[in-house]
């Protein structure tokens, strides 16, 4: 509830706004933001969904290709205030990835990026804009995050998991 | 006066049903002894404990290339790769360029062989002028310089009325013709086995079928005319069928089967290798099964390679465009030496089949040790293994489907004329 | 699991199968952009190498290696090897001398596309080779099917025609067994391969019961060059006795779908009013060819010897 009231204050027009969110963690954080956006601007804030994939600069450095997940952009970017929503942002690699795929399908009027946690290991010159919880860790360590209900910012669960332990 | 002692091997000699542990002597060229306990001096002694000792192996179906296509394979090379084999003697077929259809052309094979081959070699020669089904050869002439057959052999002669008369004539010399038995308008442009490997792989059938048709046809001209028929390479269990039959009738009739039809079904085509395209082709299981017990029956007669060198170049191109055939004479006795370990075979009836049998058929020497008889000798060892590298071999050749593979049963020693032409350890030695 | 190479649909798994067709899912997405390109293959090389001239498959797999940023060169040495014995070696030798990340054949000789695998270095993809197979058709065939039926397994699949030289109908047998559906095969009795039934099929000689209780109702191209051949008498007998149109597509299910590889022969496999109008999708099969070969180009380019793309 506090990023979308954040995104309000940011954001004269709320009718300019559009949710983008990377699945798979993305997209339940993205509908939670629609549905509290409602709430606070009065107006219903249209999302998409943008596989980052095939814009991966990693894609074709091992043998296994990774699996492709459902692209869904119903409006367009055109002159918006695009909001990518993401769950877990570390390095910076995969937002990279989103804004060129988002270039594809159009001139967004400007980009924000949503994240609801922070691990901080930036290799890439990318700023969040709207942070749920900063979570120091070692960057071969793994977060995960447990539930998808209630409060955006309160109600999931951070796992932080040692190295080498499952995957 | 030169002497070879081969001692203490397990003699296989067909002719006379002889299987014993014996000592063999030749001297100056010829069988002298083949008894237990010789002893004679200043021989050159030879140590077959624990191999087989029989007669040379002579093979009823070589293509030996020279004249015309010495890039694939010469009377040296062909030579060389038959004693490396075990073969003492090898039947060339009449495909040359030019063929084999002249009195000058047999002259020219048999000269260079006496000069060039560690082998004996005894030309087949065309049974019509250019293997074009038409004109008849001048068999009289040809058997008098040498030809120990007749065939047309690849180029079946599809004209019946002329095949009739191949046949009524070849009774004047009194030697065998040759069938490769296919109907090539069945045949069409069937490349693999016609069943369910060829519907697998999409390429066209070649149905038994078209040997079947032309073996009954071949088998009704011998009746007809009385002829001396030999049938090459069968592959079909329809045509051990009817070879059967015609044997019963008591129609004049001999059979081979070479090794990859012995031993090799249509399935090794799936992977498109061009070394397992022959032809005819390899065949479904039950004819590969039928083939064996023909085999161990005496309905086929002998086993002959139809050793078929084609260069690289050649066969390393797409399979319905590759030359059929292989490489068979370095690797025929460890591969038809699966018949042995499987019990279908006895070891004496498996020395008859590669040997005394071709001897009887061609009316050539050889296929007995019995004393006098020409010292051609093979010493085998029927555990020995080892890996086959056509690369390494003698045939200029290398396109065979055995290659890489480890192989038991080994040719140790090959003798032509009481010379020592062929030693495991030291390779050819003549030439 | 998906290896480096696709050669044929007999190689696959259905969960093979299943992954490249939710993977060609995913692409159709790319193509209804303004920008129908992503940038997954930049950078990296695709031949098309066409012995055997096709200009709709080249063209297919060309759009589709140009959507993933590749660069796509197109080769095509021509189709008479008895000028150039040693074609397909040489072709081998000088092609992977070039470093391509994927090598796309077509040959008319069945087999070509495996030999030159065996020698590269670089996968190869089959885009057919003589009577053998054509998996990526066979793969578009079955997205089609699978979105206009929303399933494969349980479906009755009619295919009609030359099975005997066709590659298309092979490894359309292949998936769709493969993938739980019955298949059926039907055509005069000279275009019936040998033992096909041992290919998992039920074979017929009358149309009528091979579409009775059809779904899928698929009709293979003639050569009408096979005429000279007579495997079959004349292109009339042909159109009446195999030829469909609304009338015979009766004794298939009321909701059956009718498919052609292309082109169509119009009069002859197809009516002209089917080879245009619903039920017949043969405009969805060229469209999902390209994302099809998408998914195929992503899953397999750049993998080296031993890789595989999928668990």
């Amino acid at each position: 509830m506090r990023i979308a009231h954040e995104i309000v204050e940011r954001n004269e027009k709320p009718e300019d706004v559009y949710i983008v969110a990377i699945p798979n963690g993305g997209v339940p954080l993205g509908r939670r933001l629609v549905e509290n956006l409602e709430e606070v601007a009065g107006q219903r804030i249209p999302m998409g969904i943008l596989d980052t994939t095939l814009y991966r600069d990693d894609v074709h450095t091992t043998g296994e290709r990774p699996l492709l997940r459902v692209t869904e952009m119903p409006s367009s970017v055109d002159g918006r205030a695009v909001i990518l929503v993401e769950d877990v942002v570390n390095t910076g690699r995969t937002i990279r990835a989103a804004m060129d795929a988002l270039m594809d399908f159009g001139r967004p009027r400007s980009v924000q990026v949503v994240a609801l946690v922070d691990r901080g290991h930036r290799e890439l010159p990318i700023k969040i804009d709207y942070v749920g919880k900063n979570i120091p860790t070692r960057p071969e360590e793994k977060v995960h995050l447990r539930g998808e209900d209630g409060d955006l910012e309160g109600l999931l669960e951070v796992v932080v998991e040692a190295a080498g332990e499952g995957a | 006066m030169t002497r070879l002692l081969i001692r203490g091997g397990r003699v296989l000699d067909p002719a006379v049903d002889m299987d014993q542990l014996a000592d063999v002597l030749l001297e100056d060229g010829v069988i002298r002894a083949v008894e237990t306990g010789i002893e004679v001096r200043g021989a050159e002694v030879l140590d077959a404990a624990g191999c087989w000792v029989a007669p040379g192996f002579i093979d009823l179906h070589t293509h030996l290339r020279e004249p015309g296509q010495e890039y694939k394979e010469d009377i040296a090379s062909g030579g060389r790769a038959a004693v490396a084999g075990g073969f003492s003697a090898v039947a060339c077929m009449a495909n040359t360029d030019p063929v084999n259809d002249d009195p000058s052309v047999t002259d020219f094979i048999l000269d260079r062989a006496r000069q060039d081959s560690p082998a004996r070699v005894h030309p087949v020669a065309a049974a019509t002028k250019g293997l074009k089904g038409v004109v008849m050869t001048e068999m009289s002439a040809l058997r008098d310089v040498g030809a120990v057959a007749f065939s047309d052999d690849g180029k079946t002669i599809m004209d019946t009325g002329v095949m009739r008369n191949v046949l009524e004539y070849s009774r004047l010399v009194n030697v065998p013709v040759i069938v490769h038995a296919e109907d090539r308008t069945l045949v069409g442009d069937g490349v693999v086995n016609e069943g369910p490997v060829s519907t697998r792989l999409g390429l066209p059938g070649n149905p038994a079928a078209a040997e079947d048709i032309h073996v009954a046809r071949d088998l009704t001209l011998a009746r007809l005319t009385g002829a001396r028929l030999h049938v090459a390479h069968v592959s079909s269990a329809g045509a051990v069928l009817l070879i059967r039959r015609a044997r019963e009738d008591g129609i004049q009739v001999t059979a081979e089967v070479t090794p990859h039809h012995l031993t090799l079904t249509d399935e090794a085509t799936l992977g498109y290798d061009t070394n397992t395209k022959m032809a005819p082709p390899l065949r479904s299981r039950a004819d590969v099964e039928a083939c064996r017990a023909a085999l161990a029956e005496g309905v086929i007669d002998a086993i002959a390679t139809d050793h078929a060198p084609h260069a690289v170049h050649e066969k390393e191109v797409e399979f319905n465009e590759a030359p059929p055939g292989i490489l068979g004479l370095e690797t025929a006795f460890p591969v038809v030496l699966d018949l042995v370990r499987l019990g279908e075979l006895e070891p004496l009836e498996l020395m008859r089949r590669m040997s005394t049998a071709g001897a009887r058929i061609l009316g050539v020497s050889g296929g007995c040790l019995a004393v006098g008889q020409p010292g051609d000798v093979v010493v085998l060892d029927p555990e020995g293994r080892w890996t086959y590298d056509p690369a390494k071999g003698y045939s200029k050749s290398r396109n065979s489907p055995w290659a890489g593979q480890e192989l038991t049963g080994r040719v140790i020693a090959t003798v032509v004329g009481g010379n020592t032409v062929y030693h495991s350890d030291r390779g050819v030695l003549v030439g | 699991m998906i290896g480096r190479d696709l050669l044929g649909i007999e190689d696959l798994e259905r969960s093979d199968i299943e992954r490249i067709l939710e993977t060609a899912e995913r692409m159709q997405e790319i193509g209804e952009r303004q920008v129908k390109k992503v940038p997954t293959l930049r950078g990296r090389t695709i031949v098309n190498l066409f012995f055997e001239p096709s200009t709709r498959t080249r063209a297919s797999f060309e759009i589709a290696g140009k959507r993933l940023s590749a660069d796509v060169v197109n080769f095509s040495p021509g189709a008479s090897s008895l000028s150039k014995a040693e074609s397909i070696l040489d072709t081998a030798l000088t092609l992977d001398a070039m470093d391509p990340d994927v090598v796309i054949v077509r040959h008319k000789v069945a087999g070509v596309p495996k030999r030159l695998a065996d020698s590269l270095r670089a996968p190869v993809v089959n885009a057919g080779d003589g009577a053998h197979e054509h998996p990526t058709q066979a793969l578009l065939d079955m997205l089609t099917v699978k979105q206009e039926k929303g399933r494969i397994d349980g479906l009755t699949v009619t295919i009609i025609g030359d099975i005997a030289h066709s590659r298309v109908a092979r490894s359309n047998i292949y998936g769709f067994s493969k993938m739980g559906a019955e298949v059926r095969v039907v055509g005069p009795p000279p275009m019936l391969p040998a033992d096909v039934e041992s290919l998992g099929v039920k074979a017929y000689i009358s149309l009528r019961e091979a579409l009775e209780g059809a779904d899928v109702v698929m009709a293979l191209r003639i050569q009408l060059e096979r005429v000279q051949g007579a495997l079959f008498p004349s292109i009339r007998e042909y159109a009446a006795t195999f030829g469909l149109d609304r009338a015979k597509l009766r004794y298939a299910k009321d909701d059956a779908i009718v498919m052609h590889p292309g082109p169509v022969n119009r009069g002859v496999e197809l009516s002209h009013d089917l080879a245009d109008h619903r039920p017949s999708v043969i405009l969805d099969q060229v469209r999902n060819g390209v994302a099809l070969r998408m998914a195929v180009l992503y899953l397999i380019a750049g993998l080296a010897p031993g890789e595989e793309s999928a668990p």
